[in-house]
């Protein structure tokens, strides 16, 4: 075309206009730490996880959940999900029923037969790991996936832990915790049962170039309570493990627990559905202050379990016991009344708490023990060198999720010291909070919410209670996962960059900035549903 | 083929054989019938295809023109006076972005006040717009020039302007010599558009320029106008092989040879100038005429070369330069730079005043005898002018001035004041 | 609603793509083979409205006739900051004539097409273009004029009420009590005045033309999808996006996506769309906001929010929101997945 000078120009000539000289601020890509990642003890990555459940693709969402935590299925029942509670979702509609996907991919895995990824080439080194409850399993994983080869010396018959002998099979089908343990044995987990240790430096001469322990807490705290001598008094632990047993323990028609923790509910659910007609928690303070979770006292609630409130036993006769009335004072603690009660009771359960059993360490050098707690440093190692300890043995919050994550921590910080190094965590990203988000862009979708067993079998049989999602509810519920801090492929800052500035690269591969011609406007950064882009100040 | 029509049937009839694509019509007279009758073509398929497009107004004619001829059509329109004016940001954008439109003018005066009658005041407005200005003098050559208007438009790829008297030229009937379509289609060529808008080979038209471009293509343009005065003698010299008749170029002459008087003109008082002159030199006067068929590019060269062995030189033009004089008188002067001859600037016919031999005669003899003023106000009436002056020199607020005359002539009812 | 809203898919129905979504359920943005019609290294001002709102409708008119696509555009900011010699940022082939002909150039050229056979095989398609002065104020004559004769034209007005492009003057389409360089927020009623401008979307369903819709910069899938359906009619169709401007709001420029939105969520700005004359669907607001949260952002009201606020001019804006949300059937409605 023989054009007009300068009236008429050749298409898209403009891009030999680098528009970027006039940008003062940049924008840069970046993933954040999400806030459910930040509040899992175990350390897991389930923003990253919960990535490729959007998908589908529920195996490659197992193996990334597994990098972190060899024990979903477990997980998926009996965490007390504090990642929900960090769930940014939460400000939109409900958080994401996170620990339902992780259930889920757990159990998918048992049926589909999924396995771990193969470790690391062999590296010649030994780890003795005592206990195989939830630290000494997750310590074992990690330390084998690193190559070393860990070996658990368990006392008990079975393994598992308190995962066995003290969560109730309502919570935790003992199925599901076998088929976890095979899967880490049938990894290279070394297992020997009934094999206790009494003095680790001895156990350690077999040949173990560290140790990890991980007893946990079975020894019920006692309270005295003068008590005649027909009633029982039996401790939580006791009847608890006395579950795993080929007799139940027998309690009678009208059970009282006392504490107000989770062991106390665990306890009165379970005498229900051993045939007590009143199960009856008596604790000393109000329900705001009781450590159990609300949503297990609810389904205590619901299964007829009765709670006295503000109350202590004084004592217990032969087919009764004393409870004193309790009142706060003006600090919150309970506070005696005077005012006493009489209530009908076959047996009294104390749920007071638990310590651990340290004798096996009596002659370790160096170790320090303070409240019952054997005291550690950031990489889980005690006083002494080598020797590294987790779990409830270690840590105040006694829970599964707590452990595994000290397993996982301390797994690393032996590959470490065994090398001869100290183990740094890798430094944390700012967490994407919600005011770094836009949440105008997800679409309201309320919770999923998983099945109920009906009430009847609830007080009559120990199946388990909560059931399981199917693959579309449990693909439904993982798309509700905003992915707070990493892109998840949106198109959003492509889409509204006025100055063509994003560049594509592709399924997976994210975005990239053409600084050529971004004017650094702020587009994206404030449309970026999930705040994975942030605003430099340029230098110049 | 000879017929007796009327000068805007004329104009259409050779238009549409011009095989226009796209027609945008606004009436206003005295252009009307023109695209009345082409409307009527377009309907009874007898122009086809062409799109016929009623516009809301001129500045929408020429719009629309400017969009179809960049999208590659053929593009006419017509306008006249207040109509030119309205449309005068896109007259100036269409030569601008170099769209070969071709468009009549029917040319009437411009108000306030407002007058339907004719003379040049709305085309010479917009000499400077950057269109070819071709004028006509009789209804024969207001139908060739069109023709000549499309092919030079399109060879130029600029826009021309045919003017042609509103009423004297438009309305009148007289016996024409229309062209066959055989004839039109061998001299006009099919439209090749120099640039056009089309998603295969996209392009932007209509950039913003800067200063440091805008002379070059301000420059450009006249350089491109310079060209036309080059190709327009030999498209009128192959008009006349193809259709047998002299019709365009750049200037007629008649009886200049020895003349020592010339007189200007443009448009269709050079019919009633030449018998006028054809009665003087009965008389012995050296009296020519040199008519103006291209007003822009204006032929300087030729204008010179016409009038360098006069004694003196009549500009008699229908347009005013309020403030200075003339218009076409001025254009004339700077062809005549250095020539040492009378000149006189003639303002006459305005808005429709009557041209009359016996005024002309008058005129022409006081001419020959240099007992004209420099500045000539043909059949002014004097007596209601000074009354009006007085007027005003008497009361500030003397209220307006064409009613004011209107009741000394005795058109609008006395009143009291 | 003016589309299917995609399914339950996390972000779906409003971000730009999702990379799960089937492509078909994409928005055209989302597609690195979009035709990126206004090409990057125009000059538009950082996070500019317009810019967006362009490439936005452009492309989806693009997507919509396989390419086949020709601009007019008027004199405005759209123009001048795409095509300043010796540069265009246009990969369409795209004209300016004058500020105030760009409806009558579209006309001309879709006339071309008519004539000459190409507006039916290949079916290239004619979009006009202009800013809210261009549009509303002196190109008014010619869009009517369009209108009427239902031309072949899809116009789209952007909306950014007030001439922008020579600092911010007033126009017909400035709202009321905004600041602008000839209204001033000085004397007893600063800013715009009440009881004035116009609603050009309501004019052109006037016309009973084919297609009337109204968009914003913050709903892309809406857009696209006005889009999309504007170019199954043929005849005079108008689309008035409304594209929010950091320089003449007063607003910081990653913002101007939120603005949009917060004019739709407040129902400042009515989202709808009208097939001969009669409105088919409205987009509903989905949060519903109180219209201080729109006006305070913006420095064009900041008088407004000064040590005493203007409580009643407010009140007023308000009331104006409110007969939208009553007028069009605004009211946020609970979302489908």
């Amino acid at each position: 075309m023989d054009k007009p000078f300068a009236i008429t120009l050749d298409p898209g000539s403009s891009l030999a206009n680098r528009t970027g000289s006039w940008r003062t601020f940049r924008p840069e890509y970046l993933d954040r730490l999400p806030p459910c990642n930040a509040a899992c003890p175990a350390g897991e990555n389930i923003q990253g996880w919960l990535f490729h459940a959007e998908s589908g693709d529920y195996e490659k969402a197992w193996q990334s959940l597994v990098e972190n935590n060899p024990l979903p299925a477990i997980m998926g029942r009996v965490c007390y999900h504090p990642c929900e509670g960090g769930c940014n979702r939460q400000h939109v509609d409900s958080a994401v029923g996170i620990n339902s996907v992780e259930r889920f991919l757990g159990d998918e895995a048992r049926k589909q037969g999924w396995k771990f990824a193969p470790p690391a080439a062999s590296t010649g080194k030994r780890v003795l790991v005592v206990g195989s409850g939830p630290a000494g399993l997750s310590a074992a994983y990690h330390l084998t996936r690193l190559g070393h080869q860990a070996v658990i010396y368990e006392a008990a018959p079975l393994a598992g832990g308190m995962m066995r002998f003290g969560i109730p099979k309502y919570r935790l089908p003992r199925e599901v915790l076998d088929a976890e343990i095979k899967r880490l044995t049938d990894f290279g987990v070394e297992l020997h049962l009934q094999t206790k240790v009494a003095d680790v430096l001895q156990a350690m001469k077999d040949g173990f170039d560290a140790v990890f322990l991980g007893v946990g807490a079975h020894i019920a705290k006692r309270a005295y309570i003068p008590a005649g001598d027909a009633n029982k008094v039996l401790d939580a632990v006791a009847v608890l493990r006395g579950m795993e047993g080929h007799d139940a323990p027998m309690l009678g028609r009208k059970v009282v627990v006392y504490g107000g923790g989770n062991t106390a509910i665990d306890v009165a659910r379970t005498a229900r559905r051993l045939g007590a007609e009143e199960a009856i928690i008596v604790y000393r303070r109000t329900r705001d202050k009781m450590p159990a979770h609300d949503f297990e006292v609810e389904e205590a609630l619901q299964e007829g379990i009765s709670i006295k409130w503000l109350s202590t036993i004084k004592e217990a006769g032969e087919s009764d016991i004393m409870v004193e009335k309790m009142a706060l004072d003006d600090k919150g603690f309970p506070q005696p009344t005077g005012e006493f009660e009489r209530i009908e009771a076959d047996s009294v359960v104390l749920a007071l708490g638990q310590d651990a059993d340290l004798s096996l360490l009596e002659n370790v050098p160096g170790l320090v023990v303070e409240g019952g707690l054997i005291q550690v440093d950031a990489g889980m190692m005690t006083g002494h060198p080598g020797v590294f300890a987790g779990g409830d043995m270690a840590g105040s919050e006694r829970t599964v999720t707590v452990a595994v994550g000290h397993g996982k921590k301390a797994a690393r910080a032996i590959d470490a010291w065994l090398r001869g190094e100290v183990y740094a965590p890798p430094p944390k990203p700012e967490i994407a909070t919600i005011e770094r988000m836009n949440s105008w862009y997800y679409s309201d979708a309320p919770k999923t919410m998983r099945p109920v067993l009906d009430i009847i079998r609830r007080q009559s049989t120990f199946e388990e209670v909560l059931g399981g999602l199917d693959e579309s509810n449990a693909l439904f519920e993982a798309r509700r996962c905003m992915s707070c801090g990493n892109c998840f492929e949106c198109d959003n800052c492509y889409g509204v960059c006025p100055d063509n500035a994003v560049i594509k690269l592709g399924p997976g591969k994210r975005f990239r900035f053409n600084y050529d011609y971004c004017k650094g406007c702020g587009i994206c950064a404030a449309e970026c549903p999930c705040g994975a882009i942030r605003m430099v100040a340029e230098e110049n | 083929m000879l017929k007796q029509t009327e000068g805007s049937r004329a104009v259409a009839e050779a238009v549409a054989m011009c095989r226009p694509e796209v027609i945008c019509a606004y009436p206003i007279s005295p252009q009307t019938h023109i695209v009345e009758a082409l409307g009527e073509m377009v309907k009874d398929g007898t122009l086809s295809p062409c799109e016929f497009i009623n516009v809301e107004s001129e500045f929408a004619a020429m719009s629309v023109a400017i969009g179809s001829a960049a999208a590659g059509a053929r593009s006419y329109t017509a306008t006249a006076s207040q109509g030119l004016l309205f449309m005068a940001e896109a007259v100036y954008n269409a030569s601008g972005l170099g769209l070969p439109i071709v468009m009549t003018v029917a040319n009437r005066a411009i108000g306030a006040p407002i007058n339907i009658w004719n003379d040049h005041s709305d085309a010479l407005s917009q000499r400077d717009s950057g269109w070819l200005q071709l004028f006509a003098e009789t209804n024969q050559e207001a139908l060739d020039l069109h023709i000549q208007a499309f092919r030079l438009a399109e060879e130029l790829s600029l826009p021309v302007m045919v003017c042609m008297d509103g009423f004297i030229l438009t309305h009148a009937y007289e016996r024409v010599d229309m062209p066959t379509q055989a004839q039109v289609d061998a001299y006009l060529p099919k439209y090749v558009p120099r640039q056009v808008l089309d998603p295969g080979e996209p392009v932007s038209i209509g950039a913003m320029v800067g200063p440091e471009a805008f002379m070059e293509v301000r420059y450009l343009a006249h350089a491109k106008q310079m060209e036309a005065l080059e190709l327009i003698p030999s498209y009128a010299a192959e008009f006349k092989s193809v259709f047998g008749r002299d019709s365009g170029g750049l200037t007629h002459t008649y009886r200049t040879e020895d003349a020592e008087t010339i007189i200007v003109a443009m448009g269709s008082v050079l019919g009633t100038i030449k018998d006028v002159i054809d009665e003087m030199r009965e008389e012995g006067h050296k009296i020519g005429v040199l008519g103006i068929t291209l007003f822009r590019p204006f032929p300087l060269a030729r204008v010179r070369e016409s009038l360098q062995g006069a004694k003196r030189v009549v500009v008699l033009e229908k347009s005013m330069a309020v403030g200075l004089g003339g218009i076409l008188s001025t254009n004339v002067r700077m062809a005549l730079s250095g020539l040492h001859m009378h000149g006189y600037t003639v303002i006459a016919g305005l808005g429709g005043r009557a041209i009359t031999k016996k005024s002309l005669h008058g005129l022409f003899r006081q001419a020959g005898q240099d007992a004209l003023e420099p500045l000539t106000f043909l059949d002014l009436d004097w007596n209601m002018v000074n009354k009006q002056l007085e007027r005003e020199k008497a009361h500030r607020r003397s209220g307006p001035v064409a009613e004011n005359l209107l009741r000394d002539v005795g058109v609008v009812a006395a009143r009291n004041y | 609603m003016s589309f299917q809203p995609v399914k339950f898919y996390q972000t779906g129905t409003f971000t730009v793509g999702n990379r799960l979504l089937p492509p078909e359920e994409r928005s055209v943005q989302a597609s690195a083979k979009r035709f990126n019609s206004i090409n990057s290294g125009h000059r538009a001002c950082q996070g500019c409205g317009e810019a967006l709102g362009a490439r936005y409708a452009i492309d989806a008119a693009m997507e919509a006739t396989d390419g086949q696509v020709i601009a007019a555009n008027a004199t405005g900011c759209l123009e001048v900051f795409s095509t300043p010699y010796p540069e265009t940022s246009w990969q369409i082939p795209w004209i300016h004539s004058l500020f105030g002909n760009t409806a009558a150039v579209a006309t001309g050229i879709a006339a071309a097409l008519k004539v000459k056979g190409l507006s039916q095989n290949p079916k290239t398609r004619v979009v006009a273009q202009g800013g809210d002065g261009g549009t509303t104020d002196i190109g008014f004559g010619c869009l009517s004029g369009m209108f009427e004769r239902n031309d072949d034209v899809l116009y789209i007005c952007y909306d950014n009420g007030g001439y922008m492009n020579t600092g911010v003057q007033r126009s017909s389409a400035t709202p009321p009590a905004a600041r602008t360089a000839t209204t001033m927020a000085v004397g007893p009623e600063p800013g715009n005045v009440f009881g004035q401008g116009k609603f050009v979307p309501a004019i052109a369903m006037a016309h009973n033309i084919p297609y009337v819709a109204t968009a914003t910069v913050a709903d892309l899938r809406d857009l696209e999808a006005k889009v999309r359906r504007a170019m199954e009619f043929r005849g005079a169709r108008y689309i008035h996006i409304l594209v929010p401007c950091p320089l003449g709001w007063g607003t910081p420029s990653q913002d101007t996506i939120k603005m949009a939105r917060l004019a739709k969520e407040t129902g400042i700005f009515p989202v709808f769309e009208a097939e001969h004359g009669e409105i088919k669907s409205v987009l509903a607001i989905r949060r519903p906001l109180p219209v201080e949260d729109y006006l305070r952002p913006q420095k064009r009201y900041a008088h407004l929010f000064g040590k005493t606020p203007a409580l009643a001019t407010i009140a007023h804006i308000q009331e104006l929101a409110d007969r939208n949300i009553r007028k069009y059937g605004l009211q946020a409605r609970k979302e489908g997945h």
